[in-house]
């Protein structure tokens, strides 16, 4: 026993003799560690950012300089028409006009139906509450193509096709994730508060309209950034859903310019740019929100 | 004591009234439509003229009689088998390297997350023209290696990596949802392993990584649902064909055809069920397996 506290004890000394040397090691380690992470990830964020700039450089050469061999790093002449060329080249302000007016309705349906839906699942006891939003969870799993061709079945049947409504009007009945999104960010809220206006004789309409809209605005915004993503990128259901070009969206209008344009690729990327900006734009505006919706999403298992 | 009993419920009818837009889009967009396709599943439906019984034969010319139908299953498995482990570890890496504290990290945080919010028409013909065999950034740069590119979109061995490639680019979307849980990771874990003189990889391999499982699996289940639906880059990157000799064809894309192309809408809805009872066993073994992997806090094991 003796033996061992010995043992222990003269390891101990040891130990702290050893110590200085024994922290420089580490810090000078670390410095080095610190210093091999940085540049991984400045090579990394260059090999990220590398199809950006190639975008926006092939976007303004002209033809004849995308075609030489090898290709160039950047345009020996900037050719700023493109843009214009190309905007002018397919109905790109219908197709512009129409992709807002539906990405507007989307988002408009998507924050508010949302939000209500949401407060509910979350504020106010109901009978089945639990297994209801169970079943919400639950749809999220069912691949989206087993309810797509009824659904198209359905919109057909009701005339919708060549319409914005199958666009549109779903948005106004809720989404799985928004919901589920949405109902994380109610529990954060005290029930304090939505007890106290109960007492004070307010319905859980008006509870939901001041108090509950006006606290979840971090958690609205991200719905709408998140809706007006899914709008604006969606190809699947325009495809679908449109035929009459004057109804066309940026991404239906990219897909025929494409066909158009062949491998015209000057003209092709400074259009995908085009389409993309709005995005980009609204992400280094809005970047907060984009990551509070991931941190809501892995918070919630 | 009466008076509260009313109230309950009335509150409980406030509490249908919240939710009562998603029941209402659930049983029009959802389970009317589920329970249609189920039935349809087992007709010769065409959308206009015909819709008899014809029992199991549409599963049974599917698995025995249609080249096409095991095409698309196994350009999907081969998608999926490759895209979700190299996503998932390339996303944890990052997330790991994203962790540390190196100047300009926001910034580099910024740029790895940006390609993920990117997508849609725009994105896939900007890599149409990185993938180009002639003109395209990706051959160029391996040539500066001395290596020669493959023709990638054009050669049916390489379609399927050239999607899992630019799958790649956006593997910031996960990155952050690891770097959210690896934030969360309490920092006495790591100074207690660091008192016992445990190295960084190895303060990696049995802190973070058992501290992350639960994200992991989340990531692991969410991408299996998604990658077995991959569709639009494949779409349009193949003009809607899925060749080169049918590299391309997904299940989604093979059942788009059978659907809104030759409007075989019954087999088409056979199909997928077939997906969907795929991606539902696959989920149910996710769910089985995890006990054995995946660590929650505070639960003994």
């Amino acid at each position: 026993m003796e033996e061992v506290e010995m043992a222990a004890k003269k390891r101990d000394e040891e130990r702290v003799a050893s110590a200085p040397a024994y922290f420089d090691n580490i810090h000078t380690k670390r410095k080095l560690l610190s210093l091999i992470n940085f540049i991984l990830l400045a090579a990394g964020s260059l090999l990220i950012l590398s199809p950006i700039w190639w975008m926006i450089s092939t976007s303004l050469k002209s033809m004849a300089e995308v075609m030489t061999y090898p290709p160039t790093f950047y345009p020996h002449e900037w050719n700023w028409g493109n843009y214009i060329k190309t905007w002018k080249a397919a109905p790109f302000d219908t197709y512009a006009i129409n992709t807002i007016t539906i990405t507007m309705l989307v988002v408009i349906g998507s924050v508010l139906v949302n939000s209500f839906i949401a407060y509910g699942f979350a504020k106010v006891p109901f009978k089945g509450r639990g297994i209801l939003f169970a079943i919400v969870l639950s749809t999220m799993m069912i691949p989206g193509f087993v309810t797509l061709i009824p659904q198209y079945v359905l919109f057909s049947k009701l005339q919708w096709i060549n319409t914005y409504y199958p666009l549109v009007v779903p948005a106004f009945f809720g989404s799985a994730f928004f919901i589920f999104l949405l109902r994380q960010f109610y529990m954060t809220i005290p029930n304090e508060l939505i007890e106290a206006a109960k007492i004070e004789g307010a319905s859980h309409f008006r509870i939901w309209w001041t108090i509950g809209l006006p606290l979840t605005k971090p958690a609205l915004a991200t719905v709408a950034i998140f809706s007006f993503n899914g709008a604006w990128n969606d190809f699947l259901g325009p495809l679908l859903y449109l035929n009459d070009e004057n109804l066309y969206t940026l991404q239906l209008g990219l897909q025929v310019f494409k066909g158009e344009m062949n491998t015209q690729w000057n003209y092709l990327m400074a259009g995908s740019l085009l389409v993309l900006l709005p995005v980009i734009i609204l992400f280094f505006f809005f970047q907060k929100y984009f990551i509070q919706g991931i941190n809501l999403q892995s918070g919630g298992k | 004591m009466r008076k509260k009993l009313n109230y309950k419920r009335m509150e409980g009818l406030q509490g249908y009234v919240f939710i009562l837009p998603w029941i209402v889009g659930f049983i029009a967009f959802t389970a009317g439509p589920l329970i249609f396709s189920f039935a349809a599943s087992f007709t010769n439906y065409n959308i206009t003229s015909q819709m008899d019984f014809i029992g199991f034969k549409n599963y049974e010319n599917l698995f025995t009689a249609d080249n096409l139908f095991w095409t698309s299953l196994y350009n999907t498995l081969y998608y999926v088998l490759f895209s979700i482990p190299l996503t998932t570890a390339g996303a944890i890496f990052l997330s790991a390297l994203l962790n540390q504290d190196v100047p300009g990290i926001r910034f580099f945080r910024t740029i790895y997350y940006l390609p993920a919010v990117l997508s849609g028409v725009g994105v896939y013909l900007l890599w149409m023209q990185l993938l180009d065999p002639g003109t395209g950034l990706v051959n160029t740069a391996l040539g500066w290696f001395g290596i020669p590119g493959p023709n990638w979109l054009f050669d049916p061995d390489w379609t399927k990596p050239a999607l899992i490639f630019m799958k790649m680019w956006s593997v910031g979307g996960g990155m952050l949802l690891y770097l959210a849980s690896m934030q969360g990771v309490s920092k006495s874990l790591y100074e207690a392993a660091k008192i016992d003189g445990a190295s960084s990889w190895q303060q990696f391999r049995f802190i973070t990584i058992p501290m992350i499982t639960p994200v992991i699996f989340f990531d692991i289940v969410t991408s299996l649902i998604g990658g077995f639906q991959i569709f639009q880059e494949a779409y349009v990157m193949s003009n809607g064909e899925g060749g080169p000799v049918n590299s391309m064809l997904f299940y989604n894309l093979y059942m788009w055809k059978k659907a809104f192309e030759s409007f075989d809408m019954g087999y088409a809805m056979a199909m997928s069920w077939i997906l969907f009872i795929i991606v539902f066993l696959i989920t149910i073994i996710n769910l089985k397996l995890a006990p054995r992997w995946v660590h929650y806090e505070g639960e003994e094991r």
